[in-house]
């Protein structure tokens, strides 16, 4: 319940509205500013927090995580992004990458609304955000013929990430979109009980892909390359020239390395996510 | 009785693998459903009017088996083309709402129409004297109902995480053509 929060440590309860989709929540606290989607009584996790007294650095592990992905594929000048919770990976591709175009694809208005209210987001000639389903516009994004050299999959409805954008067949879809040095980042959970059928999804799509993970998170982070991926040597060679440009946003990519395991540690013999088949959310509870 | 219940617990099955159908070529998004329930509601409100006109001519078990084969002929198109289809549409129709309704249109409303005929006809059939007419109705509605209730449930809490959604229409499809030879053998 947010007036539990409201009790502890000084947690104030900034903004609330109820989309078509759920209910968004915005708190404060003495250290940051954080949005939030409940769409059961639970209460929900942070989607997305920015440092009143710093903007720019990153706050959640995961975005760390994303942006060492860096190590992988540099200089990306298209990006797309599923998902835009409070701008925060959009605002920090564009403050490394000025001239990068980068299209967000958003399913909710008001998460939109509220990320330019609360969060300080803006597009800008370069940033532009499109409302609707993020398969619907990757579909037809396919259809022209547009590519995008990094797409970055951030999707959640409050529970978990959508069951159609989780199958083999949008995996395909997105494959579609990435030219021959094209990358795909995805956010997921360490802990679901999907895990195992995820990542055996995202194999049967991609192929060996890196799973990144680290202790004091429930998310991992999948990298997924068109290209054949780095070694370890040449993640830990290629860590110090990033070191000082993502030293701002609050990380030390060269600890990184460590966590970009190739390893297969999961039961391959569940059954892989498809349109016939997905079953997500029931998986899950 | 039993029909009528069967009746009940595959349309709502269909309503709610309808929308899971959908989402790949549509999304997810809140018209989506609107779509799926639009049409749901319009072809059970055809199915009764056209059911309970049926019923005014020699009511009988033959032709009432008949709906139900008629229904899982079908689910035919849905379980084989829905995908060829909702392809062509998604790039014939811009907006995804309409894109939706349309699709929905096609792969559902004729065969939630056929079972929506079932109801009314039931209770034709099963009247025997105007005065017990509501009381037999009422029970029908009552079974069909639970029987919706009981669909809802084993679809979206059971059948979507042990089988597809081409095994689970599969499987409606041969309860179908049981029901209605049934229905026909007994009416015989």
């Amino acid at each position: 319940m947010v007036s539990d929060l409201f009790a502890q440590n000084g947690v104030r309860y900034i903004h609330q509205e109820r989309s078509l989709y759920r209910n968004i929540v915005v708190t404060e606290d003495s250290n940051r500013r954080c949005m939030r989607f409940t769409i059961t009584s639970r209460i929900g996790q942070n989607q997305s927090c920015r440092f009143l007294k710093n903007a720019q650095e990153l706050v959640f592990p995961y975005a760390k995580m994303t942006l060492s992905s860096l190590l992988v594929q540099d200089n990306p000048e298209r990006i797309l992004i599923v998902g835009l919770g409070g701008g925060t990976l959009p605002d920090t591709y564009s403050s490394l990458f000025p001239e990068a175009e980068i299209i967000i694809s958003e399913i909710d208005e008001a998460v939109f609304r509220v990320a330019r209210d609360y969060f300080g987001f803006r597009e800008t000639a370069k940033i532009k955000v499109d409302i609707g389903d993020a398969r619907v516009y990757i579909k037809r994004a396919g259809l022209r013929g547009e590519k995008f050299d990094l797409v970055i999959l951030d999707a959640f409805n409050g529970e978990y990430i959508p069951e159609h954008l989780m199958t083999a067949e949008f995996l395909e879809e997105v494959k579609m979109l990435l030219p021959d040095d094209g990358m795909v980042i995805a956010n997921t959970f360490s802990t679901s009980r999907l895990n195992a059928a995820e990542s055996n999804t995202y194999q049967s799509v991609f192929g060996e892909f890196f799973n990144i993970r680290m202790s004091g998170t429930g998310n991992r982070v999948i990298v997924a390359s068109m290209q054949p991926l780095p070694d370890r040597n040449t993640l830990d060679e290629r860590a110090p020239e990033f070191k000082r440009k993502l030293t701002p946003f609050g990380m030390d990519v060269t600890r990184f390395p460590q966590y970009m395991s190739r390893d297969v540690n999961w039961d391959t013999s569940q059954r892989i996510l498809t349109d016939q088949y997905s079953p997500a959310n029931l998986i899950n509870n | 009785m039993v029909l009528a219940f069967i009746a009940g617990f595959i349309i709502m099955s269909i309503e709610l693998l309808g929308g899971r159908i959908l989402a790949p070529y549509f999304g997810s998004s809140i018209y989506v459903w609107g779509s799926v329930i639009t049409v749901f509601m319009l072809s059970l409100s055809v199915g009764y009017l056209t059911g309970g006109k049926l019923s005014l001519h020699n009511p009988n078990l033959v032709t009432y088996g008949t709906f139900f084969g008629g229904a899982a002929v079908l689910l035919i198109p849905l379980i084989l083309w829905a995908n060829p289809i909702m392809e062509t549409l998604f790039l014939q129709i811009e907006d995804p709402r309409y894109g939706s309704l349309v699709v929905s249109m096609i792969l559902f409303f004729i065969p939630t129409a056929i079972l929506g005929m079932i109801a009314p006809y039931s209770v034709r059939l099963l009247v025997q004297s105007t005065h017990s007419s509501g009381h037999v109705a009422g029970k029908l509605y009552f079974i069909s109902t639970l029987g919706s209730a009981l669909g809802t449930l084993a679809t979206s809490f059971y059948l979507v995480l042990w089988f597809e959604v081409n095994q689970i229409l599969i499987t409606m499809f041969i309860t179908l053509v049981a029901a209605g030879c049934a229905a026909i053998l007994t009416g015989k």
